[in-house]
């Protein structure tokens, strides 16, 4: 296996009839890092992990997934990794410790080693006084912590997770954040899909997607700088007033709702702020306040699609 | 390898007898229908509801009608003086046959002259029509033998010996019961059901709750897989062809002069192929419901082109090639003879040959057809 990268892939390339996934995706994830693949939904994140996987051929590209190759060894690689899918997938007409040792046997953990497993993955789910109980009577946040103990009961090397915090209460999904860090630390590398823009700040290493394709890749610190233009936060009595105002007002790029304020995507924040405070000042709805405020990693990921979407049209033209 | 489908199988026996739904179908429904066809469905004709005109009213013509009765065939639901009564009550359906006896009909008889009696039938029924019909022929033709015959009116009457005379005795089921025909070929068709059902939706289930995605990233192998989702299947059929071959033999009283063996050997074959159809159609049905519509679109074509109610040998020639694909067919020959005729291998080893080809044919496809990739 080789010691540096866990996943290594390059144009990866998945097409569906006419429809294309996944369009030359390349990336490459050091070991024992938190890897975070970010993208909203449909733009072929599940694709990409699935491929990884061995769960789907792809349609062109190579690549390599703990040392095999995701062409021809796919087999090889489902002993070295741990996937856990979008779907809660346990079975729900079995207790937990049925479950548990259903995995067990379908993982051939050697006989030794299961009643510490066992132990652990009741230990890190907080299950041991539920074992006995059905899966489906279960909250969210327990079956969704049971999924992942039963997804690495074989201690694989890396983790692949698809969407695993979707439908899962905020304090739960903090929860299962720690229990990544965690095994990221004793080196489990970690391949997670979210369209939770927040939960990329627990990522070592990110990666965009949209439409099947790879938009931008950095550290989540790097990445917010990649974007030229300023953000304004703008307060306001009437957001949704200003909002349409504002959109019609050719002073910025783009304006959206940002929880009871508004970011307003601009060339330069301090000639900007002079601008839409006249502008707003003219028509009777003052801001009680515009500052420049560090993109978030939402704000990033808007801009970086307009301007990939900019970039395709100027392409389509010339 | 063994730990793996070991640990399938355990699963797969825990989730079935967990659900009370899947434990009625595996339990209940063979023997309800089994029930059904000991009682209910019956090809058997008998007590048919007979109206009777005697206009003769003589000692001769009430010995006719007692023996129409006496035969346990003709139950007389009503007598009546006025011939057009008859018509009547077979256009209501209150009678199915109608027997007139003309005035003068000892007279007739006493005289050596041809006595007449006639008989109307409700043709509605094409088959209970026919039967009827002829039990009445040849209750009427032993009537006229024993009167005519010897004794009484030998002197007036040419001897009426007719030239042939036909004696027929049935083997292997000497009272026609249809009970003894039906009961075995239930065992097949509920075993088809079963087997091919279970197979289809439990392999489905797994992929609607995402479950297989799962199954599909670990190490387990495509044959492991295969061999774990059917494997439980194969032994809830046995345990149904036991349960069901029971009650049929100690309740129904069914015969079996067959080996029990060679019979479970037969049924081994027979699941080869009706797990192999299953298995195919889960490898095209996305939801259950898709497995279930594929499975009945199987099943009914099945059952009635094996001969399980209506004889192949009448079926026009296409569907008789049909039957040739269809693994009820063989196993129905199998299961009937070893109960009814008590055949051996000797006889019934193509049957055997037949379940083996096909078995192995389907399996084999339906198995490269089950991919441990998604698409």
């Amino acid at each position: 296996m080789s010691p540096e990268y866990a996943v290594e892939v390059h144009d990866l390339t998945r097409k569906f009839g006419d429809f294309v996934a996944v369009d030359r995706v390349s990336l490459s994830v050091e070991t024992g890092q938190v890897f975070g693949f970010l993208g909203p939904n449909g733009a072929g994140k599940s694709t990409t992990i699935r491929m990884l996987c061995g769960l789907l051929l792809p349609s062109s590209g190579a690549g390599r997934v703990a040392g095999f190759d995701i062409m021809t060894e796919s087999e090889t690689i489902k002993r070295h990794i741990g996937y856990m899918s979008q779907k809660f997938s346990l079975y729900d007409d079995l207790s937990v410790e049925e479950n548990i040792d259903f995995f067990t046997g379908i993982y051939n953990v050697p006989r030794i080693r299961r009643r510490e497993r066992k132990d652990w993955v009741l230990d890190m789910a907080g299950l041991a006084d539920k074992r006995d109980n059905l899966t489906r009577s279960l909250a969210g946040g327990w079956k969704q912590r049971l999924a992942l103990g039963c997804a690495v009961l074989h201690e694989p090397p890396i983790l692949f997770l698809d969407e695993p915090t979707s439908g899962v209460d905020p304090l739960s999904r903090r929860q299962f954040w720690d229990l990544i860090a965690q095994m990221a630390q004793r080196g489990t590398t970690v391949f997670v899909t979210t369209h939770y823009m927040e939960e990329a700040e627990y990522c070592d290493e990110l990666a965009l997607i949209s439409r099947g394709r790879m938009i931008a890749k950095g550290k989540p610190a790097e990445l917010k700088t990649v974007i030229p233009e300023d953000i304004l936060e703008i307060r306001v009595e009437h957001p949704f007033e200003v909002l349409e105002q504002l959109e019609n007002s050719g002073l910025v790029k783009e304006v959206a709702l940002f929880g009871d304020t508004l970011h307003a995507v601009v060339e330069d924040a301090g000639a900007a702020t002079t601008a839409v405070g006249d502008f707003l000042a003219g028509r009777g709805l003052a801001a009680t306040g515009i500052t420049q405020v560090r993109p978030s990693m939402e704000d990033v990921f808007v801009s970086l699609v307009e301007l990939e979407d900019r970039r395709s049209t100027e392409g389509a033209q010339t | 390898m063994w730990e793996r489908i070991y640990r399938m199988l355990v699963k797969e026996f825990i989730q079935v007898l967990r659900d009370p739904r899947m434990k009625a179908l595996i339990f209940v429904m063979p023997v309800i229908q089994l029930i059904m066809f000991g009682y209910a469905v019956t090809t058997d004709v008998d007590h048919i509801k007979t109206a009777v005109c005697d206009l003769d009213k003589s000692p001769q013509s009430r010995a006719l009608i007692e023996r129409f009765t006496a035969s346990g065939y003709f139950t007389v639901v009503d007598s009546t003086d006025r011939p057009e009564r008859l018509g009547e009550l077979l256009d209501r359906g209150q009678a199915t046959i109608g027997i007139q006896i003309n005035h003068g009909f000892a007279e007739d008889l006493k005289s050596g002259r041809q006595a007449a009696i006639q008989t109307i039938v409700d043709g509605t029924d094409s088959n209970t029509g026919t039967v009827a019909m002829d039990y009445a022929q040849r209750i009427t033709q032993e009537f006229s033998r024993a009167r005519v015959g010897p004794g009484e009116l030998d002197q007036l009457a040419p001897p009426q010996t007719e030239p042939i005379e036909l004696r027929s005795r049935a083997w292997f089921n000497p009272d026609l019961k249809s009970r003894y025909f039906n009961v075995p070929g239930v065992i097949a068709v509920v075993v088809l059901l079963i087997s091919l059902l279970l197979t289809a939706m439990a392999i489905v289930r797994e992929r609607e709750i995402g479950t297989m995605e799962q199954l599909m990233v670990t190490p387990i192998r495509s044959f492991e897989l295969i061999l774990g989702k059917t494997l439980p299947f194969v032994l809830i059929s046995f345990i149904d062809v036991l349960v069901v071959t029971a009650i049929g033999i100690s309740w129904f009283n069914v015969p079996i002069h067959g080996s029990l063996a060679l019979l479970l050997f037969g049924a081994g074959l027979y699941l080869m192929s009706t797990i192999g159809i299953g298995l195919f159609i889960s490898t095209i049905s996305q939801t259950q419901q898709q497995a279930l519509m594929s499975s009945f679109f199987f099943y009914l074509p099945a059952v009635l082109l094996s001969g399980f109610m209506f004889p192949i040998s009448n079926m026009p020639e296409p569907a008789q090639w049909l039957t040739y694909l269809n693994p009820l067919r063989y196993f129905l020959v199998i299961i009937r003879d070893i109960f009814l005729k008590g055949s051996g291998w000797d006889i019934l080893w193509p049957q055997f040959a037949a379940l083996a080809v096909l078995g192995t044919a389907l399996l084999t496809m339906s198995s490269l057809r089950f991919k441990k990739r998604m698409a």
